[in-house]
């Protein structure tokens, strides 16, 4: 299926952070299914990330701050090449930078190992100067997707954050400036604190909630995100099983990011995409890019 | 699951920069070679194997070890766990055979507990730099223990792997090893040369973020094991052709070598 410009090989994605730090993680992962594979996100100088814990296991989810640790794009292509040459799924590098001038040096910094597409996080909500703190104002997306774009000759997708009032407006200036697709959600900003001891759990006090818990917020941003913009919407957020794909594609997603289910089962992308298929047998339609959205018409 | 706040009940100075601390709370289901993480609040959260059912055998290296020799009876950390996989338990009748390095005693330990209360034969190599830091040398009461020091102030003077060259491994059912990753992979060179590798079992040690699998981090090569939750123990046929003994990787994913 061809979704944003690239050729997925199912419509279920290893989404950014997850298993995605070495190239072996993310072959292990295509193997394992996924339909493509997104690369931790990588910025222009190494980064240790935050001190631990960086992530716990809630009641209703997980909650995360690893800092955005990479080790460079000079170090990353490397990683690139060796799941490339070990997986034909379609590798889509994440990036990020404190500004335009940042995200093109490690735009172009990594197309000499020729990802097959790249995703902006302008979402992470716990990485100061980066992520999120330049993903909620709508003029900065379209200036650093706009430079993106204009560096590079493969799609560009913009991953957006839950944590903005519109979420609508930082979707519009991505697809304005060029993006191929917008990816929402990024981690719901959040915190969690040990009564024991009074200490905040994560090590950078707070972070971003992922898992079963923010679904509804992820259906609820695509679905908003798929009546205002023309290009595609792939859905993330929560999802642990087909039902959960399925929804977030009729709330408008094209395709699915999955996350922190690697936690319960690394061989979820192949359970997923066979239970989707099941599903559009079930139901009678052709390809998966017919649902996209069809909870729209039901009124 | 949350950390559980678990309060320090006694400290054992096992040697100069090794201590074990004793918890109130108790990993009755845990499996030797299985981990917590243990998180020193304010300061970091590390993991580390189990070196019994409530206790944590720690030698001091950085600042969340530095910062655990600090604390005291009656302090508290918190404990997340237990995580991976431990090692396999020996049968009765199995000839099992331990090589310990240094603090890589202390997962180690637990098994040897096991094998003793079991009435299973178990020989042990045991090595340390030098006499004051060979640790747990009683809990391996399970049988013969052979003690290697690298300076000779105990036992015979140099390595495991020389204790090792002169030990007819083909006596033995399984082989568990660990210490430090250079000397394991010194240890599984001789193992793999004997054709015995897939007898053996290390137990690994890798820098970990999540701790529970997610993140990818502590990921190895060529496969993408997770040390975290595909280990950290490991047969040793699954470290043929890895990363093993050649490099880890630092908390930004760049390649430290050995």
């Amino acid at each position: 299926m061809k979704i944003a410009g690239i050729e997925l090989k199912n419509p279920t994605i290893l989404a950014s952070g997850i298993m995605g730090t070495t190239g072996a993680a993310l072959a292990r992962m295509s193997r394992n299914g996924a339909g493509a594979v997104v690369t931790k996100s990588i910025g222009p100088v190494p980064k240790k990330g935050h001190n631990n814990p960086s992530m716990v296991e809630l009641e209703c989810g997980y909650i995360n701050a690893m800092g955005l640790p990479n080790p460079s794009y000079s170090g990353f292509c490397e990683e690139i090449g060796i799941a490339k040459s070990k997986t034909d799924a379609p590798l889509i590098a994440s990036i990020f930078g404190g500004n335009a001038a940042e995200f093109t040096e490690v735009a172009k910094g990594l197309l000499s190992s020729k990802p097959d597409c790249f995703e902006l996080n302008v979402s992470c909500p716990h990485a100061e100067g980066y992520g999120a703190s330049v993903g909620t104002d709508p003029d900065l997306v379209h200036e650093i997707t706009a430079a993106v774009v204009d560096a590079v000759d493969v799609p560009v997708w913009v991953k957006l954050t839950p944590n903005v009032t519109d979420i609508t407006s930082i979707g519009r200036a991505a697809e304005s400036a060029g993006a191929s697709a917008v990816v929402a959600i990024n981690t719901v900003r959040g915190m969690a604190i040990d009564i024991h001891s009074g200490y905040p759990i994560l090590g950078n006090r707070f972070g971003g909630l992922s898992g079963p818990a923010i679904k509804p917020v992820a259906v609820k941003c695509v679905y908003d995100l798929y009546e205002v913009l023309d290009v595609p919407v792939i859905g993330v957020g929560g999802i642990t099983c087909w039902e959960d794909a399925i929804e977030m594609m009729l709330a408008g997603a094209s395709a699915v990011e999955i996350g922190s289910a690697v936690h319960e089962d690394t061989q979820i992308f192949e359970k997923i995409s066979k239970g989707i298929d099941t599903y559009l047998q079930k139901y009678g339609y052709s390809k998966a890019e017919d649902i996209a959205g069809l909870s729209h018409e039901m009124i | 699951m949350r950390p559980i706040h678990s309060k320090i009940t006694e400290i054992v100075e096992e040697s100069p920069n090794v201590r074990t601390f004793f918890f109130d709370t108790q990993f009755d289901e845990a499996i030797p070679g299985q981990f917590v993480m243990v998180w020193v609040h304010g300061t970091d959260e590390v993991p580390m194997t189990l070196s019994g059912k409530n206790s944590i055998t720690v030698q001091k290296v950085g600042d969340a070890t530095s910062r655990m020799f600090e604390l005291g009876i009656g302090d508290h950390m918190g404990l997340r766990g237990p995580f991976g996989r431990g090692f396999t338990i020996p049968k009765k009748g199995e000839n099992v055979l331990f090589i310990a390095g240094g603090v890589g005693a202390a997962p180690i330990a637990p098994l040897a507990d096991i094998v003793k209360a079991r009435g299973i034969e178990g020989r042990t190599i045991l090595g340390s730099r030098c006499c004051d830091e060979l640790l747990f040398r009683e809990r391996f009461a399970c049988g013969r223990v052979d003690i290697t020091t690298d300076d000779g102030s105990e036992g015979r003077g140099g390595f495991v792997t020389d204790q090792l060259a002169d030990t007819n491994t083909s006596d033995y059912d399984r082989i568990y090893v660990c210490g430090p990753e250079i000397m394991m992979y010194k240890v599984f060179e001789i193992l793999k040369a004997r054709n015995v590798q897939v007898k053996s079992e290390f137990s690994l040690h890798r820098y970990f973020k999540c701790g529970i699998g997610v993140c990818g981090t502590c990921s190895m090569d060529p496969d993408g094991l997770r040390v975290c939750r595909d280990g950290p123990v490991f047969n040793g046929g699954e470290l043929e052709k890895s990363e093993f003994g050649h490099y880890e990787r630092d908390s930004s994913g760049c390649k430290c070598h050995f």
